[in-house]
């Protein structure tokens, strides 16, 4: 029986497609099988960090309101063997699907796959209850900024009050130079505020933006930093005891003297 | 990169402890707006254990959470307070 993850924030933009993109990914390249699925009807994204807009024929909407099956929707990540896609609507809006619609969809293909990975859309109205309904477990991501946690910590609460108990926390786009400033929280600062376990940390990495550019999980990419944050994190959801990464070495003078010289570091 | 002299003489706190503490503010209100069941839940608890020990005024029983200045004066932290009127205490426990 497969497990459901949703994958949400509270406040936008702070990378909840990309982590998800990454994740699902990750999870595929070690050998498990896969379904991604968008919830941002009306703003789906899930497709194009995915590299997989073109091949859009059926969507979410789509499958609930029974204009194809399940199966008819699913695109298959020709790159990644056992990696699929349901996209989200884009003319439509939240309320084009309902909570219990989601639990009923997932029941449905839960059998046939190791994990399903939703991609919640921002904010904590329908779209929010739909994506968290069919899930087992979640994970928050958010970033070192005040805004960010504090959405975090509401979202906190409401996964708690419906019953998605112990949410893992996912700090993404962490600048370690900055942190050692003193101009940016640290890990530490934001589990102290918020009090749950953390699943990962994604260091702030220019590589994200270019395999997004280019329609390919930084995950993929042996030289990318991110990349092997993520790596680390699927490692983690798969239950394994993999240590935080430690971004001090990563960013020193010596590995970035290294990096001006063409030597890999990581 | 420029030096920042007011960093190195003191004189402003990292902008990271500003946000730590703007955030602890921010969440205590956020934390304390969002259940009032969980507040009823607390109280119905409390009511239980005291009545063991003291005949008390459950309509007029009040519990709120608050912020209170810290023990050392210098932190703002959250509070639960209660106010519970006693009728009579209970002989029981002598």
């Amino acid at each position: 029986m497969g497990e459901v993850i949703v994958i949400t924030s509270g406040k936008g933009g702070v990378g909840k497609t990309t982590t998800t993109a990454n994740i699902g990914t990750g999870l595929a390249l070690a050998g498990k099988k896969v379904v991604l699925i968008d919830t941002d009807i009306g703003l789906r994204n899930l497709d194009v960090v995915m590299g997989l807009e073109n091949r859009i024929v059926y969507d979410l909407v789509d499958v609930v309101e029974g204009v194809c099956r399940v199966k008819q929707a699913l695109i298959k990540d020709k790159r990644y063997d056992g990696l699929f896609l349901l996209p989200a609507a884009q003319t439509r809006d939240k309320t084009a699907v309902s909570p219990q619609q989601m639990i009923d969809l997932v029941n449905e293909i839960k059998s046939e796959f190791d994990y399903i990975i939703i991609d919640c859309p921002a904010g904590i109205e329908q779209g929010f209850k739909n994506a968290i309904a069919g899930a087992d477990r979640a994970i928050v991501v958010t970033t070192p900024e005040v805004s960010a946690v504090r959405d975090a910590d509401r979202i906190v609460g409401l996964l708690e009050a419906n019953e998605l108990r112990n949410p893992k926390l996912l700090i993404n786009r962490v600048r370690i130079d900055m942190v050692k400033r003193g101009d940016m929280m640290s890990i530490d600062d934001i589990i102290d505020i918020l009090a749950i376990d953390l699943i990962g940390v994604v260091p702030d990495d220019e590589k994200v933006v270019i395999s997004t550019n280019r329609g390919e999980p930084a995950v993929n990419d042996e030289k990318s930093l991110a990349g092997q944050a993520y790596r680390n994190i699927t490692k983690r959801i798969q239950g394994e005891d993999i240590p935080i990464m430690n971004l001090e070495n990563e960013d020193g003078f010596l590995s970035r003297f290294k990096k001006l010289l063409g030597f890999k570091t990581t | 990169m420029l030096i920042d002299f007011s960093k190195i003489f003191g004189k402003s706190k990292p902008s990271k402890d500003v946000a730590k503490e703007r955030l602890q503010l921010v969440l205590i209100h956020d934390r304390a707006n969002v259940s009032p069941e969980f507040l009823e839940m607390i109280k119905g608890e409390i009511i239980k254990v005291i009545q063991h020990y003291m005949d008390i005024d459950e309509g007029a029983l009040d519990i709120q959470l608050t912020r209170t200045k810290s023990e050392d004066g210098d932190r703002v932290v959250p509070a639960l307070v209660a106010n519970i009127p006693i009728r009579n205490v209970r002989n029981a426990g002598k």
